[in-house]
């Protein structure tokens, strides 16, 4: 069956899909210039489940497992459900680690950093120009022969794995389990993570975007990548609709605010906000995929992409636990004090630079063409 | 067959279009390329479109065998 949502105007289709209904999501209840953000939304879950403690940003978001969810089923239906495994886990984990916690440093995902942009927020520029560098830098490396081996077929039970542990966190959420008195699950009660939509709603978004991102491989890094590498704008138009969708849709509810101070849940320390896309969009240029991609890749069937989520939600606790996260900027008395991350958190973006970049220079598989 | 063959089978994005971009770029009037993903067999089409090659496709069992050709 010919594939519909992976022409050219199906991608455009796709994009406008996510930038409306996550332009819908904040009216319901996601906080501002976050209707979908990968990299926040797996740091609430991370804790949620007690894995950090950090009190503002504690929510099981639906919308993560709901997204693995539709792209399983949609695979399946769709006879794209391919369970595979075997591609350099534990790099692929640690490449998920950094790539969080440089996302952290700036606050979201490529996803949201369009978002933000759409929002009037002018600081997802520097994080945009970092993301660029940073998948630069990896398609390099691409050119020069690096890729992390092969993947092989693996048993059905293999890919089951993770859309199932994605239905327990849903469960989880719906049921509101308390593990022990002042335990988890975490619901926060102030700050970005007590802001968000009914579970329905919630779910029924992220089954959208799982649905339509598998069906036309809408991946923000191999957007801009695709350019780099091949002159190819095929992702880019999707991701340049997702954009355009977002800014109507903020235009027409009055939430255009363009500016470099006080944005929601932002800070404007442009250097860091630079450096933290960097090393999120090299993590991604070498892993093969944004956070979103990794989602839909581990629905399919990919347990390696799963990994790569995993080391994202362990980053996010780290990222927390650590301090290494970058602080909003603050108002207080009209007077706004500047954030961004600490010294700890300037460190491991510099590590994650230098993990990633000897990575990139290591790991190389001859891969000739037999004649 | 053609005399040169690209097996690109469990490669992760975007390595089947990287290896398809390279013999492209070496000459090579003629390939075939293997893969065994929807997701490549699409993106290697659409890269050899790209490049104005001509592609014949075929499977066989779980792989797709694209017959590239100027």
């Amino acid at each position: 069956m010919k594939n519909i949502l992976s022409s050219r105007i199906g991608i455009i289709i796709t994009g406008s899909i996510i930038g409306a209904i996550a332009v819908i999501l904040q009216a319901a209840g996601n906080p501002p210039n976050m209707g979908i953000c990968v990299a926040c939304f797996e740091r609430d879950i991370a804790g949620a489940l007690g894995l950090h403690r950090a009190d503002v940003v504690q929510y099981l978001r639906p919308e993560i497992p709901a997204i693995v969810l539709g792209a399983f089923i949609i695979s399946i239906i769709m006879k794209e459900y391919k369970p595979r495994a075997g591609s350099s886990t534990l790099i692929r984990f640690f490449l998920g680690m950094f790539a969080m916690i440089g996302a952290l440093v700036f606050l979201g995902c490529p996803w949201r950093a369009l978002l933000r942009l759409a929002g009037g927020d002018l600081n997802s520029l520097l994080g945009l120009l970092g993301l660029i560098c940073g998948i630069a830098v990896g398609v390099l490396f691409l050119n020069k022969g690096y890729n992390l081996g092969r993947t092989y077929s693996n048993n059905k039970a293999s890919g089951w794995i993770f859309p199932a542990f994605m239905l327990a966190l849903v469960l989880l959420n719906v049921f509101e389990v308390s593990f022990s008195e002042s335990g988890p699950i975490f619901f926060s009660a102030k700050g970005p993570g007590s802001m968000h939509a009914n579970v329905l709603i919630s779910l029924a978004a992220g089954l959208a975007f799982g649905v339509i991102a598998q069906r036309s491989r809408f991946c923000t890094m191999g957007s801009i990548r695709d350019i780099i590498l091949a002159r190819d704008f095929h992702l880019m138009s999707g991701v340049a609709a997702l954009l355009v969708t977002a800014f109507i849709g903020n235009l027409i509810l009055g939430k255009f605010n363009p500016g470099f101070t006080a944005q929601p849940v932002a800070h404007s320390n442009h250097l860091w906000n630079f450096l933290g896309m960097t090393l999120a969009g090299l993590a991604f240029a070498l892993a093969g995929g944004c956070p979103g991609r990794q989602l839909i890749l581990s629905g399919e069937g990919d347990a390696d992409a799963g990994v790569f989520v995993m080391g994202m939600i362990t980053g996010a606790a780290f990222a927390h636990n650590l301090s290494l996260a970058g602080k909003p900027d603050s108002m207080a008395e009209e007077v706004v004090t500047l954030g961004g991350p600490g010294i700890y958190g300037q460190a491991a973006v510099i590590i994650g630079i230098l993990f990633c970049l000897v990575i990139g220079f290591t790991m190389r598989e001859k891969l000739t063409v037999k004649s | 067959m053609s005399d040169h063959i690209i097996d690109a089978r469990g490669l992760s994005c975007p390595q089947p279009v990287v290896l398809t971009r390279k013999t492209i770029n070496e000459g090579i009037a003629a390939f075939d390329i293997i893969v065994n993903s929807d997701v490549a067999r699409e993106n290697v089409l659409r890269t050899l479109k790209n490049s104005g090659m001509k592609s014949d496709i075929r499977s066989e069992g779980d792989d797709f065998i694209i017959k590239a050709s100027k």
